[in-house]
């Protein structure tokens, strides 16, 4: 078990250099929890892709990050929430290759692949809140549970 | 004492604040070259830090002469924003934090007012209480201005180092005839893409290369924004007649790649530099071989 200090974090996401320190913050956090090298990159890479979605479609915003436990196994919860104009259609903003912003349509799919839970809170005009989470090792589930 | 007793209309507190400043500049500044602001950064004399305290009464009088005590961008300011860069800048270099420079700057208010007080004690409390809070909000501008100026000090620097990394991070090394490597290092972003993509685009031309080598080993994330751009200077290059390798894909990388359902099926990528190398040697039709054993020079 770990305490949350080094981990605990509300970043603001206002320019490409935040991005870069949302990067950092994630990279250490996960370090710290234990998580390994390619957990690290994947988790770093979708908060990475999440951050710049903040940046760029929500007009800027903030990322929080907590240390959360379930039966004895440590996770990173990212939460990036914006005020921007949220997502019309969320189906769509998820399938790979739709893009709004001229990227290569990637990044919202992608990272729910890179993460193990996912969850989008959004309303047109009502901005976006995305949170992911990833555990150290994932927890044990039961066949023909996904 | 006051010039004004015979005048019709009372001076406006600023007017008062002025007058004082102009009257007591010297007094002002020997209690303040006692400051640890001032007594910290000019060490050589005495007379010059009376000096500095000097030119900064002259600019607070001369900003209370314009009536305007709240604006930190009053012309009077402009002729000691230097000066309070620099002091500002000597205090933080010997580890003192802005909140601790900051409240050394508040320190400079109290024997201020001391003197205020004594000066004005004989007028109608209600004009002292006027005039000494024209003065702390005087002496608060200048504090906004000193910090304010150390800041832009900051932000000026940043953005040099920001140019400098631009520079730096982009080397193009021609690694044999025709085969030119660029070793990408940090975050690469849009703005240094850009760079990239134009210092590879010149080395192609500049080194007629059939190859060029992108080495990622030192970028930390690859998401799909930094996968875009490698694809665009990879597509830009073939444009020009060269071929590109990325190499330098570690592990990590690669599994997240593949969940991130990047697609880098149009670019030919290498685990290492060295991989990339021989696969260019080998296009080429250049082949390295071990010298054989006894060698053809000796007999």
């Amino acid at each position: 078990m770990h305490t949350g200090a080094g981990v605990e974090a509300r970043l603001p996401i206002r320019s490409d250099m935040d991005l870069v320190w949302v990067r950092q913050h994630v990279r250490q956090a996960a370090a710290k929890l234990g998580f390994s090298l390619v957990d690290q990159t994947k988790l770093v890479t979708a908060a990475s892709e999440l951050a710049r979605n903040t940046l760029v479609h929500g007009g800027g915003g903030r990322m929080e990050a907590s240390h959360v436990t379930t039966g004895g196994t440590d996770g990173l919860r990212l939460a990036f929430s914006d005020s921007g104009p949220g997502i019309p259609d969320l189906d769509r903003a998820l399938s790979d290759g739709y893009t709004s912003g001229g990227g290569l349509g990637m990044g919202l799919g992608g990272a729910r692949r890179l993460v193990h839970d996912f969850a989008v809170e959004t309303a047109p005009g009502a901005g976006t809140t995305v949170r992911v989470t990833s555990w150290v090792s994932r927890p044990p589930r039961l066949r023909g549970d996904v | 004492m006051p010039q004004h007793e015979t005048g019709a209309t009372p001076p406006t507190p600023a007017q008062e604040v002025r007058d004082f400043l102009w009257r007591r500049s010297e007094q002002i500044a020997q209690r303040w070259a006692d400051e640890p602001l001032f007594r910290a950064v000019f060490t050589v004399s005495r007379e010059e830090a009376v000096e500095a305290g000097k030119a900064v009464v002259d600019a607070l009088a001369q900003v209370a002469d314009s009536q305007r005590v709240e604006d930190p961008d009053a012309a009077g300011f402009t002729g000691v924003r230097e000066q309070l860069a620099r002091m500002g800048a000597a205090r933080s270099r010997a580890g003192l934090s802005a909140t601790q420079v900051s409240s050394e700057l508040a320190a400079l208010l109290p024997p201020v007012e001391n003197l205020l007080v004594a000066d004005l004690e004989q007028e109608e409390p209600e004009r002292l209480r006027e005039a000494s809070t024209a003065l702390s909000v005087l002496l608060g501008t200048l504090r906004l201005v000193a910090m304010q100026t150390a800041l832009s000090e900051i932000q000026a620097l940043t953005d040099r180092q920001r140019l400098q990394l631009l520079e730096v991070a982009t080397p193009v090394i021609k690694l044999w005839d025709g085969i030119v490597a660029v070793p990408l290092i940090g975050t690469l972003d849009s703005a240094r893409s850009q760079v990239v993509m134009e210092t590879l685009l010149n080395a192609v031309v500049d080194q007629h290369a059939r190859f060029a080598i992108l080495d990622i080993t030192g970028v930390p994330t690859v998401d799909s924004l930094v996968a875009q751009h490698l694809m665009k200077t990879v597509a830009a290059a073939r444009l020009m007649g060269a071929e590109c390798v990325v190499s330098g894909i570690r592990p990590a990388i690669a599994q997240t790649i593949v969940h991130l359902g990047l697609d880098l099926g149009t670019v030919k990528t290498r685990a290492g530099l060295a991989d990339a190398l021989a696969y260019c040697l080998h296009e080429l039709g250049t082949n390295i071989v071990a010298a054989a054993p006894g060698g053809a020079g000796r007999r």
